[in-house]
């Protein structure tokens, strides 16, 4: 048997041969961009595997289906969950259905699925994709890596329920930038828009704030994180500067993108109004639309980032300020998972498995005899019935009505307070035709409506398109009443204007 | 039934610890341990147990009677007492022992799925006594979620992977050599759940795994099921302090210390984020909890 000579040259020759890459830090770059390049690699192949579906499915374009995807699972992803498969193949279907028109819907939703179910990798166990590819070592030696990553990932909900979200490489992949820093190109892109809009290219405008929108569902995903963590355990988080810093950045990071949204918004809501042209005015609707959201998700951001305070000094309270107990001496994270990680597998096995071994307590074994095995094997099964056992009537007591005015005296209070809009009124006079009622709560109840006037709800009247709020004025004048103090109030009727508003709003 | 009869009658005197052991003395013992066999059962909810127990501290001949009857079947008491009950584990090697080949079958022929399974028991433990007082504190509570503990592995994984990123390493692993992963990747790169026909968690996602962990625990006597938010709820006994505390951990400190790993960290502080001694400074001027 004729074997070939050896070719593998025995140890690396360090200083003799001239190094077959130029360097470590070239090296970095190009797996850096092999890893990028890898990324692409289950949209190709999607196209490439449309073959082997049973029926003709060439007509389809899953490259475009699998970006759509990412796209609308990007878009859906909310601040604590993630999109919803179902919802996001019903909102492919359209773009599918636009490919190959004739076919029947089944089969649309089939793609869609297919091409979801191919980007989470279904068939694999860790539902992920893994990439091969070689680099240099510092000594040399050239290694083949595995890189694993995912594009759509399957997180838990609540409610036991499982969303989609969109890895940072999808995200990545799909605004093509890679590598590059949240805020700024977040910045870039806003700038991008503006100098477009001004210029009147709003195909190219609607491009820049969908990239705007992508940025800024990121940037709430990585706060999102950061967050959580402090949730979890006060001192896990540097709460002196790091967090602080980070929510103080962030706030003015929203408070910076709303101004300037609003800017954005109200350029292009002109430019909608202006435009002659029924392409450019739909274009600028969508425009709208998107930096609606964009400012909608960053509200949502601060909220968020207000809660922050509050839930680290309760956390703390819990955590700090109960009496110190004597140090049992084991860390567990400190002295066990945090070591434990970052040991190759098979030597982090052993230590998992002694934790296991003595961790899970004690089973005790099952005996079988013969002949109750026999007795279980010939039992029936039970019937189960098909509707469960019959619920019992629920019974029902009538919780006593505790309310202090009733709704009649409700009514008599607003019909005095159904003023015209042109003739205010001093709380004492309506005060006193309330007691010629003969109704003594009845005063009660107009002072205390009277009092919330005093601070009306102008935001909710408009937002439920009320046509006349009741407000009241305290212009220094003393209330000289036997039973209340205070201002005398002039309580009056404003108009809204419903119609205007309701104009307002669905601009 | 009868023992029971005959112990009625010994005990009504009172034995001095000088008496002879009756057979009736060792079917009381032998009755301890079995109570103490059946983890879920609550002292509080059993006459005859608490009597037992009292005895077990009262009785110095009769509780080194149990010891042995426990010892004998291959058990290790760790408390008796009446929150916990008789906590007995078992020994290496008993019958009363749990394999971890018994618990997850998958994991006889994937080293992945080994390690993940163990994984998810130790960061079970970690979550649920996040500091070492809290593991040192009989009065103390855990309170861990399926999804909290999945969220603090990756959470860990996390900071390792940035980290390495700082320092410029490439973490992928090497094609050909699986055992020498960082085991962290492992658990990063398995889905944490999925989408399924029956709409339960796939068992080899992560979340299936914890979820798995916990509903194991729970039959031990070790986690009490309280609600379903976050994936399934549960709050820690008496029982599985004691096990993490005598048992579990410091196996597994042994095992790490074989390895020639050294976690160096001052004894107290938990969960602290890298960082010099100037922040921790820093933090007491300001008159944060940081400094421990």
């Amino acid at each position: 048997m004729t074997s070939p000579a050896p070719t593998e040259p025995a140890p690396p020759q360090l200083s003799a041969a001239p190094r077959p890459a130029p360097g470590p830090a070239a090296d970095e770059g190009l797996a850096r961009r092999l890893r990028a390049l890898a990324c692409t690699a289950p949209l190709h192949d999607l196209d490439a595997r449309k073959g082997s579906l049973a029926g003709e499915y060439s007509v389809y374009g899953m490259a475009e289906v699998a970006l759509a995807a990412i796209d609308l699972v990007t878009l859906n992803m909310d601040f604590d969950t993630g999109a919803d498969h179902e919802q996001i193949v019903a909102r492919l279907i359209p773009r599918i259905a636009a490919q190959a028109p004739r076919r029947p819907a089944a089969e649309h939703e089939r793609v869609a699925r297919w091409v979801l179910e191919n980007l989470i990798n279904v068939g694999s166990v860790d539902r992920g994709f893994r990439a091969v590819y070689g680099t240099f070592a510092a000594d040399g030696t050239y290694v083949r890596r595995d890189y694993d990553f995912k594009l759509i990932e399957e997180v838990p909900g609540p409610g036991g329920t499982v969303y989609l979200r969109t890895t940072d490489e999808a995200v990545n992949v799909l605004v093509g930038a890679l590598d590059t820093d949240v805020t700024s190109a977040q910045i870039a892109a806003e700038v991008k828009l503006e100098v477009l809009i001004n210029r009147g290219r709003l195909a190219d405008a609607q491009l820049a704030a969908e990239q705007a929108r992508y940025r800024t569902v990121q940037y709430s995903e990585t706060l999102r994180r950061a967050l959580e963590a402090t949730r979890r355990n006060v001192r896990a988080v540097d709460w002196l500067n790091a967090v602080p810093d980070m929510i103080a950045e962030a706030l003015d990071h929203v408070a910076d993108r709303y101004r300037h949204e609003n800017a954005i918004l109200t350029n292009i809501r002109k430019a909608r109004d202006e435009t002659e042209e029924p392409e450019h005015k739909r274009r600028a609707a969508e425009l709208v639309d998107i930096v609606k959201d964009c400012i909608r998700r960053h509200t949502q951001l601060q909220s968020r980032l207000l809660e922050a305070g509050p839930l680290f000094r309760a956390e703390q309270d819990r955590q700090a300020f109960a009496t110190p107990a004597t140090a049992s001496g084991i860390d567990l994270y400190g002295h066990l998972v945090a070591p434990v990680l970052p040991l190759p597998v098979a030597e982090a096995t052993r230590v998992t498995d002694a934790f296991f071994a003595h961790g899970t307590g004690l089973r005790t074994p099952v005996a079988v005899r013969v002949a109750d095995l026999v007795d279980i094997l010939l039992t029936p099964p039970v019937e189960r019935e098909h509707l469960g056992a019959e619920m019992p009537e629920p019974d029902l007591i009538a919780t006593p009505d505790d309310s202090r005015f009733s709704e009649e005296q409700l009514a008599a209070a607003m019909e005095l307070l159904d003023l015209p809009a042109d003739a205010p009124r001093r709380l004492s006079g309506l005060l006193a035709e309330a007691r010629r009622t003969g109704d003594p709560d009845l005063a009660y109840l107009v002072a205390l409506l009277a009092v919330h006037a005093a601070s009306p709800a102008v935001g909710t009247a408009y937002r439920q398109g009320e046509e006349k709020l009741l407000f009241a004025v305290d212009d220094g004048t003393e209330l000289d009443d036997p039973e209340f103090g205070g201002a005398d109030l002039i309580v009056g009727m404003a108009l809204l204007d419903a119609a205007g508003m309701a104009a307002d709003r669905a601009a | 039934m009868s023992e029971h009869v005959e112990w009625s009658d010994t005990e009504a005197p009172a034995p001095p610890a000088t008496a002879a052991v009756t057979p009736a003395d060792a079917a009381d013992a032998a009755r301890l341990v079995a109570y103490g066999l059946q983890p879920k059962l609550q002292p509080a909810r059993d006459q005859d147990y608490t009597e037992l127990l009292r005895r077990y501290r009262e009785d110095p001949a009769f509780a080194r009677l149990a010891d042995a009857v426990a010892t004998g079947l291959g058990l290790v008491v760790l408390e008796v007492s009446p929150r916990a009950g008789m906590a007995v584990t078992a020994a290496e090697d008993s019958v009363f022992a749990v394999r971890m080949g018994d618990y997850a079958r998958r994991t006889t022929a994937d080293s992945g799925d080994r390690f993940l399974h163990g994984l998810a028991h130790l960061a079970v433990a970690a979550l649920s006594f996040p500091r070492p007082e809290d593991l040192a504190d009989d009065g103390y509570i855990g309170r861990v979620t399926v999804n909290g503990v999945d969220a603090f592995v990756r959470q860990a994984c996390r900071r390792i992977e940035e980290r390495a990123e700082e320092q410029g390493e490439n973490t992928d692993p090497a094609t050909d050599a699986p055992g020498l992963e960082a085991a962290w990747r492992i658990w990063a790169r398995r889905s944490a759940t999925g989408a399924t026909k029956d709409a339960r968690r796939p068992a080899s996602s992560t979340t299936g795994i914890v979820a798995k962990a916990l509903a194991f625990l729970t039959d031990s006597g070790f986690l009490q099921r309280t609600g379903d938010d976050g994936g399934g709820t549960y709050r820690t006994t008496a029982r599985y302090q004691l096990q993490v505390r005598d048992m579990a951990g410091t196996a597994a400190m042994a095992e790490l210390l074989e390895l020639g790993v050294v976690p160096v960290t001052d004894g107290s502080a938990s969960l602290l984020p890298a960082e010099d001694t100037d922040d921790l400074e820093l933090v007491a001027d300001a008159g944060l909890p940081f400094h421990s």
